[in-house]
């Protein structure tokens, strides 16, 4: 369950953003995670209400988007899609592949709602 | 991976990127960032600094290594086979990663080894903060290298780097040869795979080690396989021989101005590397950052990781 550790450096970089662009409330979070980070996206998402509680990220939405895992073939180039444990390029079968998608655990963007209209909700 | 230089930029999330700029304004208002960290880059900025730490030593510099595996594989088993081997305690410092207990650093203590516990609580594995802290109560003077063993659990650990140069897996063979398919993540990390207690493999019917290494390269793993019984003393002059083969390259690395970092995340910057050479986009690594350490190390962007094997 290390997804609530994760979830904490989330939350600790949402409020470094929100800070560092007039301070306004996270509205929408999104991330993308591929099944070779060791992040759970179905873990990420229980655990974020309670990481980010009484925190200016409270209440936003998390939307996901899980990476495929593909690999690229160092032996005849091709880019395919994989399994996480059969990494084979599917073009030639071959073994010798570089992943190239499968491993992010990125924050892609996020959200802020104004500050005027975060000061009006807090009211 | 580097969140500062736009490495992080790949074909999967070039289109995030607003044409305007890191800021937008959405149709309802909002003030939309693009940010695009990786979700640690707070505990990767931390182990940096412990890299650097063990880099700072020229010629001496210090080789770190993970140990992972799952509980009772035998790493500390490993190590007091590995202290013996190696004749000199000086040489080594431990820090002990288990949610509790000073047990495995009180064994390594009666071999005559600094040792750290770590009682992590609750936490299932090792992080770059705990090992900094753990960091500030050992002395480094004349040590060669520094083992850290992770909290026994073959999910966890793998997603965090603590600042180490090599991680290594140990599968124990009365484990089942398939733990590298069940556990991709893991087994992807290790720079090198060990397996462990093959006394045992004699009494065993079910554990094939060819099957092993198999599973291991179906996870895209090119890392070397070595077998070992601590118990016995069996094929522990292997391993004492590939770490101090490895703590050679090491020091090599340091004093050609590089360093490295575990295989998962330098296969990484090996796939960013070859697409800043096709001028996929610009990517320069000429920035540095001062942290204010005073071992005027200076670790500009990703490091210049030697991503050879």
């Amino acid at each position: 369950m290390h997804e609530l550790a994760v979830c904490q450096a989330l939350v600790q970089q949402l409020e470094d953003v929100s800070a560092a662009n007039g301070g306004g409330r996270v509205e929408l979070v999104r991330l993308r995670i591929g099944p070779l980070s060791g992040v759970e996206a179905e873990l990420l998402r229980h655990a974020f209400p309670v990481a980010s509680a009484g925190t200016v990220a409270e209440r936003a939405e998390l939307a996901i988007e899980v990476a495929p895992v593909t690999v690229r073939c160092s032996d005849c180039g091709a880019t395919s899609a994989a399994a996480p444990n059969r990494m084979l390029c599917g073009a030639c079968n071959g073994y010798r592949v570089r992943l190239a998608s499968g491993d992010e655990m990125l924050l892609e963007s996020v959200e802020l709602a104004s500050a005027e209209a975060s000061a009006a909700q807090m009211l | 991976m580097c969140d500062t230089c736009g490495c992080n930029i790949t074909d999967g999330n070039r289109h995030l990127v607003s044409p305007g700029g890191r800021l937008e304004q959405t149709e309802d208002g909002r003030t939309a960032i693009t940010v695009l960290k990786s979700l640690l880059g707070e505990n990767d900025h931390q182990a940096q600094h412990n890299r650097a730490h063990f880099d700072a030593r020229g010629i001496l510099a210090v080789l770190a290594v993970n140990l992972m595996s799952s509980p009772g594989a035998g790493k500390t088993a490993l190590l007091e086979a590995t202290i013996d081997a190696l004749g000199d305690p000086a040489r080594i410092v431990v820090i002990e990663g288990d949610l509790e207990t000073e047990n495995d650093a009180a064994r390594i203590r009666a071999k005559g080894v600094q040792a750290v516990q770590i009682a992590t609580g609750s936490a299932c594995h090792l992080d770059a903060h705990m090992v900094h802290d753990a960091l500030h109560r050992i002395d480094l003077d004349g040590v060669d290298i520094v083992f850290i063993e992770n909290v026994g659990n073959l999910v966890c650990p793998a997603s965090f780097d603590l600042g180490q140069h090599l991680n290594v897996t140990l599968l124990s063979v009365t484990e089942g040869d398939d733990k590298p398919a069940k556990y991709p993540v893991m087994f992807r990390a290790a720079d090198m795979m060990l397996l462990t207690k093959t006394d045992l493999l004699a009494v065993l019917d079910d554990f094939d080690t060819d099957k092993a290494e198999r599973a291991l390269r179906l996870v895209g793993s090119a890392a070397p396989v070595l077998h070992a019984s601590a118990r016995r003393n069996v094929g522990v002059d292997h391993w004492i021989d590939w770490i101090e083969g490895e703590l050679v390259a090491q020091r090599a690395r340091i004093e050609a101005g590089t360093t490295r970092r575990p295989a998962v995340q330098a296969e990484g910057a090996r796939l960013h590397a070859s697409e800043a050479a096709g001028g996929a986009h610009g990517h320069s690594h000429g920035h540095s950052h001062d942290h204010g350490h005073d071992h005027g190390h200076d670790h500009a962007g990703a490091p210049a990781a030697d991503t050879s094997r």
